[in-house]
């Protein structure tokens, strides 16, 4: 059974038309590739999925219930991940104080709790190893490379039992072999029955790793099928819309 | 895998000695420290119990604002309203007392006050997006001419039944005859500086500071944050305000005129950024600290009062200036 389903999800803001009655589905360890233009709704899609933005219409299922989210920890809470484009990090704080940004780990009881610097640094450093990643927990982010701040952005979904987890171009800004390292991650995740959508630009990526690609246009979907009955050619033709529709 | 688990996380990437020296604050303290020692030595004047005195009482009352003020400096914000702030609650603490009720009802109207007042800057910047730079200037007009309002521009130096109790509670020295203002200056310190280490609350002061979107799509109650942080800062300069009385043993409508100046400073010169994201309570003490210093020290020398401006403002560009290369070396 599908463990997302989107049906005829619409979004505007004001005049702007950003995503137009896309629906979908998404199933248990499954890698969709999302993919289209710059401004084709991608972004826009997958923050609605995590909580970032009301649907004006359609509907949303998970495990089959309908469900309606306002905000990203309720999204969270039903075991939605999302890494966001620009990461959204803070450079002043560690490694691990972002990984658990909003989530710390207490100890004591009551207002009387403290903070587990201890207990943070010790998961932090884990899910670093898990994602075999060399990021050391107590460094600042403000001082470390691509990679390494996607590392932190990742390890984040990785806190909860997440059943899905959405990366918008998790492998925009980093270098070759850190992208080999992102893919990875994405099939660590895919292996423990997790649903990923990798929106991305690059089509190696998507042919790499994704079981299914999704191609969006001026908000629309146009294609959604199984990767080994696509090519990027085919793909190419319909993000720029030399091929209008399959 | 280069390095194991247990060296990644007991790692740090740097050891508390150069973490000292890369601290504003310490340079800071350093200067401070040289200042009185050279003081000392070169005047006579410096190192007598009244002159102290004196040095101390100017300086705890800036150093507990600044306390509050590094909180939403931290955030990214700024706090103009804390000199008219400390004005009013001075004041309706003031009138009440004078009315004749006890001091226990004056406290709570003066710290009521300040809540309100904190609470209104709050609510403004952080639900209806104003920038804090026009409310608490708005706010640093409007409870000044408040407190005019509530005196009718009178001093007051008659404090009812409870007029004792007030002045021991801001002139005593319950402690090993340490003057209370600075015995509150500590404790307010201590929790300052605890509540930004070890709690989710000063967490996500520091995490706002650093990346307001980021934080709000994590999940931290930004908003929530933001009220309470300059509710803080308008504590602060309450809780100051009624020392402050109770150690001059009179309030007029003008006293905290232009201190938002120098709480600013002293927030800056102890390491605060106005950028956001970084502050430390032991470095709004000491930026305090070497203000109150450099003030006395030209007073002692027999300079010209009116180079204090000078060298107050020089000091707050050095610190800028400290951290720009700072900053600067770590980018390369
Ligand atoms: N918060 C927003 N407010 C207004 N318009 C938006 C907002 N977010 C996205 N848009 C618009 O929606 C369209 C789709 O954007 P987006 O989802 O970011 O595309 P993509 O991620 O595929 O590049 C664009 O025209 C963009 O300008
Ligand atoms: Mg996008």
């Amino acid at each position: 059974m599908a463990v997302l389903e989107l049906v005829n999800i619409s979004k505007h803001f004001g005049a702007i038309q950003a995503v137009t009655d896309v629906s979908l589905s998404l199933n248990r360890g499954e890698v969709v590739g999302l993919m289209g233009d710059n401004g084709a709704g991608k972004s826009t899609l997958v923050k609605m999925i995590a909580g970032n933005f009301r649907p004006s219409q359609g509907t949303m299922r998970l495990d089959g219930a309908e469900i309606v989210l306002h905000r990203p920890v309720e999204a969270r809470q039903h075991g939605i991940e999302i890494v966001y484009q620009d990461l959204a990090l803070c450079d002043n704080l560690t490694a691990a104080a972002n990984v658990f940004l909003g989530r710390e780990i207490r100890r004591g009881i009551g207002p009387l709790s403290i903070l587990d610097y201890k207990a943070m640094y010790r998961r932090a450093g884990e899910i670093f190893k898990e994602l075999k990643s060399e990021t050391p927990p107590r460094d600042f982010v403000r001082q470390m490379s691509g990679g390494q701040r996607q590392a932190v952005a990742i390890a984040r979904t990785m806190l909860s039992d997440a059943k899905i987890v959405l990366m918008d171009e998790p492998t925009a800004a980093i270098s070759v072999r850190q992208v080999a390292e992102v893919l990875n991650l994405i099939r660590a995740l895919r292996d423990r029955g997790i649903a990923v959508v990798l929106i991305s630009h690059r089509m190696p990526d998507v042919f790499t790793v994704a079981d299914r690609v999704i191609v969006m246009r001026r908000g629309r979907k146009v294609a959604d099928k199984a990767i080994e009955q696509s090519s990027p050619e085919e793909v190419t033709g319909l993000i720029t819309g030399a091929i209008e529709q399959v | 895998m280069a390095i194991t688990l247990d060296r990644a996380v007991g790692q740090r990437d740097r050891g508390w000695l150069s973490f000292l020296f890369a601290s504003q604050a310490f340079w800071v303290l350093i200067a401070v420290i040289l200042a009185c020692l050279f003081l000392s030595v070169a005047t006579d004047s410096f190192a007598t119990a009244k002159n102290l005195y004196n040095i101390t009482r100017n300086f705890t009352f800036v150093a507990i604002i600044a306390l509050g003020m590094t909180l939403v400096i931290i955030t990214g914000g700024i706090d103009l309203s804390v000199g008219s702030v400390l004005c009013l609650s001075s004041m309706v603490l003031a009138v009440v007392m004078h009315a004749g009720y006890g001091i226990e009802v004056g406290i709570a109207a003066s710290i009521g006050t300040a809540l309100l007042a904190g609470a209104f800057n709050g609510v403004m910047i952080a639900y209806l997006g104003f920038p804090p730079f026009v409310i608490t200037l708005g706010m640093l007009s409007i409870a000044r001419s408040l407190a005019m309002v509530a005196s009718n521009n009178t001093v007051v130096f008659e404090f009812g039944p409870d007029h004792d109790a007030l002045l021991a509670l801001g002139g005593g020295a319950w402690f090993f005859g340490i003057a209370n203002p600075v015995l509150y200056m500590i404790v307010l310190a201590l929790v300052t500086g605890f509540v930004l280490r070890w709690t989710k609350f000063g967490r996500y002061v520091f995490a706002i500071g650093g990346n307001e979107h980021a934080a709000r799509l994590t999940g931290v109650p930004v908003r929530r944050i933001k009220v309470i942080v300059y509710m803080i800062s308008a504590l602060a300069a309450g809780i100051a305000g009624i020392v402050q009385t109770g150690w001059l043993g009179a309030v007029t409508t003008n006293i905290g005129a232009g201190m938002e100046l120098q709480v600013i400073a002293a927030a800056v010169i102890g390491g605060a950024n106005l950028a956001g994201g970084v502050g430390t309570a032991s470095g709004a003490l000491i930026g305090a600290a070497l203000i109150e210093v450099i003030r006395n020290s030209l007073g002692l020398l027999g300079i010209n009062a009116f180079w204090q401006g000078a060298f107050i403002g020089g000091a707050i560009v050095l610190a800028v200036l400290f951290d720009r290369i700072r900053n600067f070396r770590q980018s390369e």
